[in-house]
């Protein structure tokens, strides 16, 4: 199977986990993700706040760019899924301004009729297009014991509904479950991580990742699982000084999906980019998972 | 409810809200019900919550609106707009809003208007974003002693491979800046 793929720019360098880790999976469930040609940046939430119709124009370049004979794009970034997705829905919704960005990308001559590609969550993907059954029989080394806390975080469960919930969400807890995962049952999966709000006022951001990192270790997990370079970069990155803000001793793993997702897969922790993480993954992926793959 | 024709007359600002906001008519919908505002993540440190900006909008408090930092809370999580009960965008009028006080100048304690322009400004150079780039020179004018704060972050992101020094460029920019330039143009003329 093969999909147009739109990494975004984080997955070039500060992901470069989750591109590495998806790109492992991909070749194990047997799917090709074929780069968009010269993508630019979807923007992030910066460009909607200074001009809506160039900043649906820049995201449009890329839906313009999808191979003709593609009709599904898949993106593993919430903010990028959400701004391709938006845009398209905006084109198809609203023609006038369907029109005028279509004016806009006819001076870079391209065009792009809106709902003409499927913009879509490598989540989703994973999830629908292989699901249960073709995942359970790639899975060599179980997860069992390891206690997980799926994070899905904001942008791709809302607010375009698809067949999950959007508070509630439970596709990747499912996923989980069948790599033998002991999934925890935490409140604030669907919560913010604060976005750029790190960039813009700490205390308001440091609090929201604090929120998120307390009631996993209230739930006992071993590890916050990620389907977002920003999300994993705030719960990550920023945890050393959130523990400093607040004087706490948070001590917890970030880790994309894709890259637990590989491990259960049998494959080297080094093929998934274990090691880039700043609060390392090892000790609870050695005191874990070492003694079952030894037997 | 909110009406456009209220007892001081029609409320022009609200009109130029739901023009300036895809699927903006729902905010007359509003009942001041707070659902907003309660299921916000940074509702406690708004001045004014959803709910009260909508009143205030129909009130035509114009400066008042766009110079709160409402909308510079706002994480762009769109728990109010899935949770609204009359389907108002809300996260989407919040946007209008933020464009409307940075085009007007009315943005006040805030430095999301700095990082917007900075990220933006590289976008357009480089057609990708350069975290380096916008952290240093985002940081450097606006928060120079909060980026002493990033240094140790900085570095460990950077020994981990995490942090490129060096820009990544499109090929083809001259397009991009073509789209880019057109889509201001027609903004411009609207």
């Amino acid at each position: 199977m093969k999909y147009a793929y739109y990494p975004g720019c984080s997955m070039e360098c500060n992901a470069a986990a989750y591109e590495v880790s998806t790109q492992a999976v991909a070749r194990v469930l047997g799917f090709e993700l074929a780069e968009i040609d010269d993508w630019n940046c979807c923007g992030a939430t910066e460009y909607f706040s200074q001009d809506e119709l160039t900043a649906c124009a820049v995201v449009a370049r890329n839906l313009a760019l999808v191979d003709s004979r593609t009709d599904q794009l898949v993106a593993p970034c919430a903010a990028c899924y959400l701004n391709l997705a938006k845009t398209d829905k905006l084109m198809t919704d609203d023609p006038e301004m369907g029109r005028k960005i279509n004016q806009a990308l006819a001076a870079g001559s391209l065009h792009y009729e809106g709902g003409r590609v499927k913009v879509r969550h490598l989540l989703d993907v994973i999830y629908h297009d292989f699901g249960e059954e073709k995942i359970r029989e790639k899975v060599v080394r179980p997860l069992d014991g390891l206690r997980v806390a799926p994070y899905y975080g904001c942008q791709v469960v809302r607010p375009i509904k698809g067949d999950d919930s959007t508070e509630y969400p439970m596709q990747m807890d499912e996923m989980f479950t069948w790599l033998g995962a002991e999934v925890v049952d935490y409140p604030v999966k669907a919560h913010c991580c604060g976005g750029h709000m790190t960039q813009i006022s700490e205390p308001q951001a440091f609090e929201l990742i604090r929120r998120l990192l307390q009631s996993a270790v209230d739930y006992e997990a071993d590890m916050i699982l990620c389907m977002c370079p920003m999300c994993q970069l705030n719960l990550d990155a920023y945890q050393s000084r959130v523990n400093g803000f607040f004087n706490t001793n948070f001590s917890m793993p970030i880790i994309y999906f894709t890259q637990m997702l590989g491990i259960a897969f049998g494959l080297d922790p080094k093929e998934l980019g274990f090691g880039k993480e700043l609060v390392a993954a090892e000790p609870v992926l050695k005191a874990k998972l070492t003694a079952k793959t030894t037997t | 409810m909110i009406s456009k024709s209220n007892e001081s007359g029609t409320s022009s600002f609200l009109e130029e809200v739901i023009e300036d906001t895809p699927g903006g008519e729902r905010i007359v919908h509003c009942l001041q019900c707070g659902s907003c505002g309660g299921s916000c993540p940074n509702g406690a440190d708004m001045q004014y919550t959803p709910r009260t900006l909508f009143a205030m909008i129909n009130a035509n408090q114009r400066e008042a609106v766009l110079s709160a930092n409402t909308m510079w809370m706002c994480v762009s999580c769109y728990l109010c707009t899935t949770r609204c009960p009359q389907n108002i965008p809300i996260t989407d009028i919040m946007y209008a809003l933020k464009r409307k006080a940075i085009a007007e100048k009315l943005a006040k304690g805030t430095d999301a208007p700095a990082l917007a322009k900075t990220f933006t400004d590289l976008l357009d150079k480089y057609g990708r974003s350069f975290e380096l780039g916008l952290a240093s020179r985002y940081y450097l004018l606006n928060r120079p002693v909060a980026m002493l704060k990033m240094g140790p972050m900085g570095l460990s992101m950077f020994t981990r491979g995490r942090m490129s020094l060096l820009p990544t460029k499109i090929k083809n920019l001259e397009q991009l800046r073509a789209i880019i330039h057109k889509a201001r143009e027609l903004g411009d003329a609207s």
